[in-house]
């Protein structure tokens, strides 16, 4: 089985949350299809859905809630 | 010829340098954030200076060539790719009919410039094609592109070639952690105290996420102790608060005396917060390029050293269109 990295398409902030009070999109070892969404990076007063990209299990977050994140950063790994 | 967009990237907008003279009623300088290398870019793929680019903010677009092209890409560290296959930044290269130029993840700066021979061929509105979406004014329909827009291109001048690139030193970019950005006290300078003043130089500073064209927001220094006041006819209670008045472009607000704002080329033109200094003219173009969590330190200088450094940037253009030329 492969692993296959989901990265930060841009530098902000990342949250694994669609709001403070909500719960988290994905905890670790959860399945995912290509188009779920995992997390949000915020930058420039928008919101940015980070995709799965694939669909597998994730295996880990690497990045953790509120990280300042760059663009190209692993942010969590997937089975696929 | 015209260029399709299939992904629109972030906030990708159409940019030349700008539209100044309309500031004082309130239409801002808009163009690009780094102009100098918005020139560059122009400058390679054989356009003038200031023809209209596109500027992409963290990610690049995904575009679609209808005809033969020369294009660069400058600024930012934003990697493009031609149909898959990566290109130099910095660089001019052909693009053939058909192809897809995309980009690889952000790797240093913030704006990547997109010029391609002939120029983004929008509209000119008040002496600009520059886009201020705010306004909904110029560039493309006034917004950032979305996918399915169709950007038309100006006729190509015969110099475009590929294969030209800008050596490093010409190409004006933020070198050094922190970024320094050099400062002149303004006329508020005596509303904070002088131990808030000094604080504001030697802090360090951090680019915080919602920086945009409209002003660049700073965080993690400490807050400015105000010297107490009775407000004056027409300010706000705050002690940051002053009676309205003009906002220059570079000018660093800082609203509760918490967070300086360094207004950029989209800023409004005037308002109530008081004003710490402003951001040299030479260092602008810096700003455009830092990312979020950017470490930066403002640096005091006066007059006779901000002047000195225009000139200095100035010769530097210079030196850039010397070896395009």
């Amino acid at each position: 089985m492969a692993t296959q990295q989901i990265f930060s398409p841009l530098p902000g902030i990342f949250y694994r949350k669609p709001a403070p009070d909500k719960p988290v999109y994905k905890n670790d070892g959860d399945v995912v299809v290509e188009s779920d969404t995992i997390g949000l990076i915020e930058v420039m007063k928008s919101f940015n859905e980070v995709k799965a990209g694939a669909a597998g299990k994730i295996v880990r977050f690497l990045a953790e809630n509120e990280d300042a994140v760059m663009a190209g950063q692993p942010i969590a790994e997937i089975d696929v | 010829m015209a260029v399709k967009v299939l992904k629109p990237g972030l906030a990708t907008t159409v940019q030349d340098l700008g539209r100044p003279g309309y500031y004082h009623i309130g239409i801002p300088l808009s163009g690009g954030m780094d102009r100098h290398a918005l020139a560059a870019a122009n400058l390679l793929v054989g356009n003038e200076a200031g023809a209209a680019v596109l500027e992409a903010v963290f990610m690049g677009p995904e575009l679609e060539f209808t005809e033969d092209a020369v294009v660069a890409v400058t600024g930012a560290e934003l990697p493009p790719k031609l149909d898959g296959a990566p290109r130099e930044t910095w660089t001019s290269f052909k693009v053939k009919r058909g192809q897809i130029l995309s980009f690889d993840f952000l790797k240093q700066g913030a704006r990547g410039y997109i010029a391609v021979a002939g120029g983004i061929d929008v509209p000119v509105v008040l002496g600009s094609r520059s886009t201020y979406a705010l306004g909904a004014l110029g560039g493309f329909k006034g917004r950032k592109l979305e996918a399915g827009d169709e950007l038309p291109i100006g006729h190509a001048a015969a110099t475009g070639k590929e294969g030209r690139s800008v050596a490093r030193d010409l190409r004006g970019q933020p070198a050094g952690m922190p970024t320094e950005l050099r400062a002149m006290p303004g006329l508020y300078w005596h509303r904070i105290t002088e131990a808030a003043g000094n604080g504001f130089f030697s802090d360090t500073w951090k680019v915080a996420p919602e920086a945009d064209r409209i002003g660049y927001r700073f965080k993690g220094g400490k807050p400015l102790e105000f010297v107490p006041r009775e407000p004056p006819f027409g300010a706000g209670s705050d002690p940051s608060n002053i009676t309205d008045a003009c906002y220059p472009y570079g000018s660093i607000q800082v609203p509760g005396g918490t967070e300086p704002i360094v207004l950029h080329r989209d800023a409004v033109s005037g308002g109530g917060y008081f004003m710490v200094g402003t951001v040299i003219a030479a260092d602008m173009d810096l700003i455009g390029q830092l990312q979020p969590n950017t470490p930066v330190k403002f640096v005091k200088v006066d007059m006779k050293e901000a002047l000195a450094a225009r000139k200095s940037r100035s010769e530097l253009l210079g030196r850039l269109h010397s070896a395009l030329a």
